[in-house]
């Protein structure tokens, strides 16, 4: 652990005086095992209040502080100094719309969410018990059940950038989980719904989304076991 | 400043476990709007890790009775005994609807939901260790923050997200609005509704080293505590034994369920003096004492021998993978270790309030001893006190409390508000929110907002933590009343009306200097040590004068009176507490 300077250069957006985005650095000083969220909070509480930002759990739970960092889509509780180095820059995750400095407009991200029936449908009546399901069946979706709704995967995806209609990863992701829980009964209607032309078709392959994803989840691998459900009818 | 009226039958304010818990029972009951400063999902009730116990006996033989009885004892007897039992009991059909609604629970051989042990659950009123604690592997919370989201998806239902509630309006003593701060646009939102739930969480920021996330800041309990409702048995915290060296973040109870060992500088399984029987697996209030006793014998480890070792590694690596992996992720992302292969740095780090709004166990706040209810007043979750965690909750009863009382919360309202009109609201209820923003905004800014937060967590880590006594908490006293004043030149940098987090920042912390004052004021007269609560200066537990529940008000003049209410007993008589 020692002290040392960092420099963050973040592109700051104030919809209330500003015309356009603009660069600004700060000088801190942080223990290189500080997080870079850290090292933004030092920014804001010492040099300038009105940065700004999202966070709460500053672990890596909450999804809340996912942004650019030094170009890559990262959670800044979860990038350490001494990691990342001390020049770091960030900005807005990308493809959604920019409301001040590093926060975005999530609603349409939650709005592909919410597209994709993310809840257990099944209408037969358990009774008084759980319903049994082996630990193969359960291992089936475990990777999906990580995701934290971050963005990071979504908003790091070129289809995305260039096309909003797209469902998303985090959306497929969150589709897979239930697509491949043997106690839900809805697969057909997600797997229609991710059929249409906003839905899984669209990905490239591109891999970014697996590389963004702060909980390592394997996102390229559920889409693609999503398309292979589509075309070959079985889960 | 723009203000917006909105009229409903019901609010709910903030959205996690208890929250949402809540939502779903009054969907297509009630008209309900749930405001929460953060997203759903970005809540704590994600960050819980361990489990939730109930007694399934899917694993071996179990009864709701042993945890009532392990409750209780946890609890150091300050427990109201009929509320545990409603939980204990409930707690089984809480897990099966849980598994209902599609929580993805780690299973056994056969297909059933699988458990584990956790501190202080044990067989036959404290025999050896239970396996109780039904898990997704270490990611129990953000299952059920996630599963009780997506219900409430499946039932519609009406968020206001990133709204922040800041005052209450009561007319006639029944409650009749909420008044919230929109985070997007600065405007403020007078809620006109029957009936309000609050579902806020806890306040462990007023501690430096914490498991909380920055945005557990007691608003709820805060803005109500300001308006006379007392807060019940304030003095009583939970530092939990494992947080990873100086962050504070958690590591799981599960990790000792497991089969994890706290070792010293020596190497030596210490738990073995402090607790012969179930060891590493004591109640938290405990292993945090003989934590913080070692490191104050010298036997800590590290530089400044001001921590312990969890020592993970004798476990196969498979059922570390399969059973820790967030947790063990966590110590290699900050600590640079391989848990695999070498002992994790920790230290007991503050995490949740036994204390907080008074309750009964329809989630009615009480306003008294007498438990006369406030028309219209719910609360749940951390932010509440039923009291079914006395002075120290068990590990995974907080993740039980939250669907438990969320829903029985959510179910008393939802009949509630059906059986009344919406009260008229007087004009201007918003104004006193107003004028501290515009106040904050006006300030010169001699003081910063951050600089008196840090103060004051440094301040409650060295004065009010595991080890107590009369003078720290005096001295504790004396600085959060210098915070308080200073408070009043807290400038802001940013003026403006969207996303202010340097605002709601500021807002926040005056909550957390009133319920450390609380904190303080009810820990100084309780001249006893119990639970999570030690005093050095006062070690024993003091049965004759102090099986009572403490009430602290803040007078209109921010002056803070004590009164207290006796435990509701029950079948077990207290004991000493041996483990």
């Amino acid at each position: 652990m020692a002290k040392v300077q960092v420099e963050l250069k973040v592109k700051r957006y104030n919809p209330e005086t500003d015309k356009k985005p603009h660069w600004q650095e700060f000088t801190v000083e942080v223990e290189d095992t500080d997080r870079v969220l850290d090292a933004l909070h030092v920014a804001k509480w010492t040099q300038d209040g009105t940065l700004t930002f999202r966070r709460s759990c500053a672990h890596g739970v909450c999804g809340s502080d996912a942004m650019v960092l030094n170009g890559a889509n990262r959670l800044a509780c979860l990038e350490i100094i001494k990691d990342v180095g001390t020049k770091i820059t960030l900005e807005p995750i990308r493809g959604l719309p920019v409301i001040k400095d590093l926060v975005v407009d999530m609603e349409p991200f939650f709005a592909q969410y919410r597209s994709v029936l993310p809840y257990l449908i099944n209408t037969s009546d358990p009774g008084y018990t759980e319903r049994y399901q082996s630990a193969e069946d359960r291992a089936r979706f475990d990777d999906t059940t990580k995701c934290i709704l971050c963005a990071a995967c979504t908003t790091s995806c070129p289809i995305y950038w260039g096309n909003s209609q797209y469902v998303g990863p985090a959306a497929i992701v969150n589709a897979h989980r239930f697509i491949f829980d043997s106690r839900d009964q809805a697969t057909e209607q997600r797997l229609d719904i991710l059929n249409q032309r906003s839905g899984v078709w669209k990905c490239r392959t591109a891999f970014n989304c697996s590389e963004a994803c702060p909980r390592g989840i394997k996102v390229t691998q559920a889409i693609e076991e999503v398309k292979r459900a589509i075309l070959y009818d079985r889960v | 400043m723009n203000v917006h009226h909105h009229s409903y039958d019901a609010v709910i304010v903030g959205a996690g476990g208890a929250g949402l818990r809540a939502a779903i029972e009054t969907a297509g009951k009630c008209r309900t709007a749930v405001i929460t400063k953060l997203y759903p999902t970005r809540s704590h009730t994600g960050a819980a890790q361990g489990g939730m116990c109930a007694a399934l006996a899917n694993v071996e033989e179990d009864s709701w009775e042993w945890h009532l009885f392990d409750t209780i004892k946890g609890g150091d007897y300050l427990v109201d005994q009929p509320a545990a039992e409603v939980m204990c009991r409930e707690a089984i059909d809480a897990v099966i609807e849980l598994e209902h609604f599609g929580l993805p629970f780690n299973r056994t051989p056969e297909g059933k939901i699988d458990q584990r042990r956790f501190g202080g659950h044990t067989r036959n009123h404290g025999e050896a260790p239970v396996m109780r604690a039904c898990y997704s592997a270490d990611r129990t919370g953000h299952m059920i923050l996630q599963t009780l989201f997506q219900q409430c998806v499946a039932r519609d239902v009406n968020f206001f997200n990133e709204y922040q509630v800041l005052d209450i309006a009561f007319e006639d003593g029944r409650v009749a609005g909420v008044i919230a701060y929109e985070q997007a646009t600065g405007d403020l939102h007078v809620f006109n509704t029957k009936a309000v739930l609050f579902a806020t969480g806890g306040f462990g920021k007023m501690f430096q080293v914490s498991s909380n996330a920055h945005t557990l800041t007691g608003d709820g309990p805060g803005l109500l505590y300001r308006r006379g409702i007392p807060m019940q048995d304030m003095e009583f915290f939970q530092f939990h034994p494992t947080g990873i060296y100086k962050l504070g973040i958690l590591l799981s109870e599960a990790a000792r369920g497991e089969g994890g060992i706290l070792r010293n500088d020596s190497n030596e399984r210490f738990m073995e003096r402090y607790a012969p029987t179930v060891k590493d697996l004591a109640p938290r209030d405990m292993v945090a004492r003989a934590i913080q006793t070692e490191i104050l014998e010298g036997r800590g480890i590290g530089e400044n021998k001001d921590a312990v070792y969890l020592d993970l590694t004798h476990l196969p690596p498979e059922q570390i993978d399969a059973k820790l992996p967030d947790i063990t992720e966590f110590v290699r992302t900050y600590l640079g270790i391989e848990p695999k292969t070498a002992p994790i740095p920790i230290q007991p780090t503050a995490h949740y309030a036994m204390g907080g709004i008074p309750t009964n166990i329809d989630g009615e706040c009480i306003s008294d001893d007498q438990g006369t209810v406030i028309p219209g007043l719910y609360a749940a979750g951390e932010c509440a006190c039923v009291s079914v965690h006395g002075a120290n909750r068990l590990g995974t009863n907080s993740l039980l409390d939250i669907v438990v009382f969320g829903k029985r919360g959510g179910r008393a309202m939802a009949d509630f508000v059906q059986s009344t009109d919406l009260p008229a609201l007087s004009k201007g209820v918003e104004a006193d929110v107003a004028a501290r923003i515009e106040r904050l905004k006006a300030n010169s800014g001699k003081e910063k907002a951050g600089a008196l937060r840090i103060t004051l967590q440094e301040e409650m880590t060295k004065k009010a933590f595991v080890f107590r006594t009369d003078e720290s908490l005096a001295s504790a006293l004396g600085t959060i009343r210098d915070l308080q004043a200073a408070y009043e030149s807290v400038g802001i940098d940013d003026k403006g009306d969207i996303f202010n987090y340097d605002l709601t920042e500021a807002l926040e912390l005056s909550y957390l200097f009133d319920l450390a004052e609380a904190t303080i004021v009810s820990a100084q007269a309780r001249t006893e040590s119990r639970g999570a609560h030690f005093r050095n200066d006062h070690p024993t537990r003091d049965d004759a004068n102090w099986m009572k529940h403490t009430l602290a008000r803040r007078g209109a003049d921010g002056s803070v009176s004590l009164s207290y209410k006796p435990v509701v007993g029950g079948a077990y008589e207290p004991m000493e507490r041996k483990y």
